[in-house]
């Protein structure tokens, strides 16, 4: 997986499917057949025991994404999809990551933890593990500002996303 | 009642309404065997499970139900992987069971052990594992009901031996045969759409009377829908020509003042050409393949598009429709020759299309489908060995084919007058498809001759099948052309590689073909001479009893026209140069 630039314009699926095994093979072999890389993938259950949400971002044109979309509806354990427009959605990714802090440069990191609002879990020796949630490229440029600190693992669960209020569309391309 | 498995695999097939199961027994299915013995379903012992899934495919073509396969686990499901592909690409109802290892034993590489679902997720509509002998009814349900209602498909069962095995603790189960609602509430994400938008149909309706220069693109949903006396009437009704791409010939009788005969890379001259000039096109169950567009961009470039099916996703896959309606073919046209009968009634009326009639009428005249008859003393010409066997033959005769040159002459020569007479491998290609699928339609449809064209390359992929259909005592005909070549890649050779041929010659003698038809205990015949080739044919149609092979052998230099070159415009379609140098039939 790599970041998503900021000038390609990047879509976001959100895929009710059934929650049994191998939904989510068959999702992701639809676009690896076409050899387009998926950025980011959420699965988690939702508020009904029997349907789980996907939650997928790609870098793609939209000719053959609307292709996509068609062919991911054909699959029987798919119920709907939504495409949000990131322009009309609200976005958030949670990151965790642990950083080299030895006691001389620890108030600076908890500084700068304090201003990206993140939260410290757990205090080691000489490290910390810190957890920022947040738009997903805000997240990007959080890692770039701990980096320098020594980020010794870092991870990211992949983003979820919900339309604005505010907007009228309907942006359910299927339902059943 | 308390079942075991195996007992609930046998009787939800019976359920279904199943007759024929065609498959061969093995490890992990072999508890599936036992129960078999006590149903009335006939099981069809094949040599290859490739010929189960070919055989199941054509006998779903000529009977409209699904046809089964049942094959074990590992080589014998990934033997069957091509049939399924074929069943996808070409919208063909089958369920398949494959055995499983034992759930407990699955991901640890045993024996004859393969990630079935895996495999063939790509190749499938659906697929599912079944862990529980209490799940094996309703997932059979599911399958039968998935494979045949929206878009038709191949459906995989995958049984692990455990959860069928009697004497198993695994397989006890109690019988629930699951109802409509039940199906409903287990498939939340199915919901096949069949009934049009009735404000497209009307918009369809208002294109139709303003074209000038329509015709209608008639593709395999059609023969799917059952809509072929709906498509007579639609055609009848607007005075619209029809062509019938190479899934859906039948769909439309040859005969008929209207039928224009298929379209695409080996179609005619004339439906080629009206689908190029057209200013409606209004494609019915077609999926604007590319052996029918050509050169997309320079397709039927006048045109605007009414595009039924009942797959959305076909619809803006390739060329954007005007009208796009998704729905099933018969329901639709129903409602569109509905709406056309009210408008009509209310005064509407057709532009006057007397000179489109013409202008097709002169492509007729001028480039009809024709090749260069043989002269005294020349080998025998594989058209008109097609030829003499349609017309030696009735219009309820089915026609099985396998993929190259013979496909494209027999259904360029075969007089289609009824559906579901013609089955062939579409979208896949596949070779080898003649023979089992010609087994599994005399199977589905006994009362009728069942003669397959193929070709020797073709042949010699599943003969083997032959010795299924003589033990079973299923009479098909198979006319084997022998052109001693890999006939069509050596057409792409001579046309586009400065005639290099490379490995493409097999022989005409090697195998002898009648002597294997004999092996098989089939009758064998041979043919040389033009002369002899009705005789042949009558003798072969006499034999009810057993199998027969007839080995023609035919010019190799033939090639198919007309053809339109890959990548090219259809406006450059070729028609045979020996015709264009005046030898007129």
């Amino acid at each position: 997986m790599t970041a998503l630039s900021d000038d390609i314009p990047h879509h976001i699926l959100s895929v009710l499917v059934e929650n049994k095994a191998g939904v989510l093979a068959r999702v992701s072999g639809l676009f690896a057949r076409r050899g387009f890389n998926i950025v980011s993938l959420a699965v988690a259950p939702t508020e009904d025991e029997y349907l789980s949400r996907i939650t997928i971002a790609v870098e793609v044109a939209s000719a053959p994404l609307d292709q996509i979309t068609e062919q991911l509806f054909k699959l029987i354990s798919v119920v709907s999809i939504t495409e949000l427009d990131p322009r009309h959605a609200v976005e958030r990714e949670l990151l965790l990551v642990t950083i080299e802090a030895p006691p001389d440069v620890r108030p600076q990191i908890l500084a700068l933890v304090d201003e990206l609002a993140g939260r410290v879990l757990d205090e080691g020796q000489d490290r910390l593990t810190v957890s920022v949630e947040g738009h997903p490229n805000a997240l990007d440029d959080c890692a770039e500002r701990l980096r320098p600190f020594g980020i010794v693992e870092l991870r990211r669960t992949g983003r979820v996303a919900l339309p604005k209020l505010d907007n009228a569309i309907d942006h359910r391309l299927h339902q059943v | 009642m308390q079942l075991n498995g195996s007992q609930a695999l046998i009787k939800a097939l019976e359920m279904e309404g199943v007759d024929t199961i065609f498959g061969l027994p093995g490890g992990c299915i072999l508890p599936a065997y036992d129960p078999l013995l006590d149903s009335a379903i006939r099981h069809i012992l094949v040599r290859h499970e490739q010929g189960a899934g070919h055989m199941a495919e054509g006998y779903a073509h000529v009977t409209g139900r699904p046809g089964v396969a049942m094959v074990t686990s590992g080589p014998a499901a990934t033997n069957i992987v091509t049939p399924l592909c074929n069943a996808y690409m070409d919208s063909i109802p089958l369920v398949v069971i494959t055995g499983q290892v034992p759930v407990s034993a699955i991901g640890t590489d045993a024996f004859q052990e393969c990630d079935t679902i895996g495999v063939t997720r790509s190749v499938t509509k659906h697929n599912e594992l079944i862990t529980s002998a209490q799940d094996i009814p309703r997932a059979v349900r599911e399958a039968f009901h998935i494979a045949t209602t929206g878009r038709p498909g191949p459906v995989l069962l995958d049984i692990p031996k455990d959860i069928i095995d009697a004497r198993n603790p695994n397989s006890a189960m109690e019988w629930h045969w699951p109802d409509d609602a039940d199906v409903l509430a287990g498939l939340p994400g199915y919901r096949p759409i069949t009934h049009g938008d009735p404000r497209k149909i009307r918009e369809a309706a208002e294109f139709i009377l303003r074209a000038e220069r329509p015709v209608i693109y008639a593709g395999g949903g059609i023969l799917k829908a059952r809509a072929a006396e709906t498509l007579h009437e639609l055609a009848e009704l607007c005075g619209i020509h029809v062509v019938t791409t190479l899934m859906a010939r039948g769909a439309f009788p040859d005969s008929h003042p209207l039928c224009l005969g298929m379209p695409g890379m080996h179609g005619n001259y004339t439906a080629v050409t009206a689908m190029q000039r057209s200013d409606l096109l209004i494609a019915l169950g077609s999926r604007f393949d590319d052996r029918i567009t050509g050169k997309v961009d320079a397709f039927a470039p006048e045109a605007k598009v009414i595009h039924v099916d009942i797959d959305p996703a076909e619809i803006g896959k390739v060329r954007r429709p005007d009208v796009p309606i998704v729905g099933d073919c018969r329901l639709v046209i129903e409602e569109l020759v509905e709406v056309l009968k009210e408008l009509l009634a209310n005064g509407a009326a057709f532009p006057d299309r007397s000179r489109w009639k013409q202008t097709i009428a002169g492509w007729q005249e001028i480039n009809p489908l024709a090749y260069v008859p043989a002269e005294p003393g020349d080998s025998l010409k594989p058209q008109f060995v097609l030829e003499q066997l349609r017309d030696n033959n009735p219009d309820d005769c089915i026609v099985v084919s396998g993929v190259g040159q013979h496909q494209m002459w027999a259904s360029q020569y075969w007089h289609f007058e009824r559906p579901y007479t013609w089955v062939n491998s579409g979208g896949l290609g596949t070779m080898g498809f003649a023979v089992p699928a010609a087994i599994g339609a005399k199977v589905g449809r006994p009362d009728s001759t069942v003669w397959a064209v193929d070709g020797d390359g073709c042949f010699q992929m599943t003969a083997q099948e032959l010795v299924t259909a003589a033990a079973e005592r299923i009479p098909v005909k198979i006319a084997i052309l022998n052109n001693a070549y890999l006939g069509m890649v050596r057409q792409w050779q001579e046309m586009f590689y400065e005639e290099r041929y490379s490995e493409v010659y097999l022989s005409p003698d090697l195998p002898d073909y009648k002597l294997w038809a004999e092996a098989m205990g089939c009758v064998g015949m041979r043919v040389d001479s033009p002369e002899e080739v009705e005789a042949a044919i009558q003798k072969a149609n006499e034999i009810d009893d057993r199998p027969v092979v007839i080995d023609f052998r035919v010019d190799a230099a033939e090639k198919v026209y007309p053809m339109v070159a890959p990548g090219q415009s259809n406006d450059d379609i070729v028609t045979d140069p020996g015709l264009r140098q005046g030898i007129k039939r």
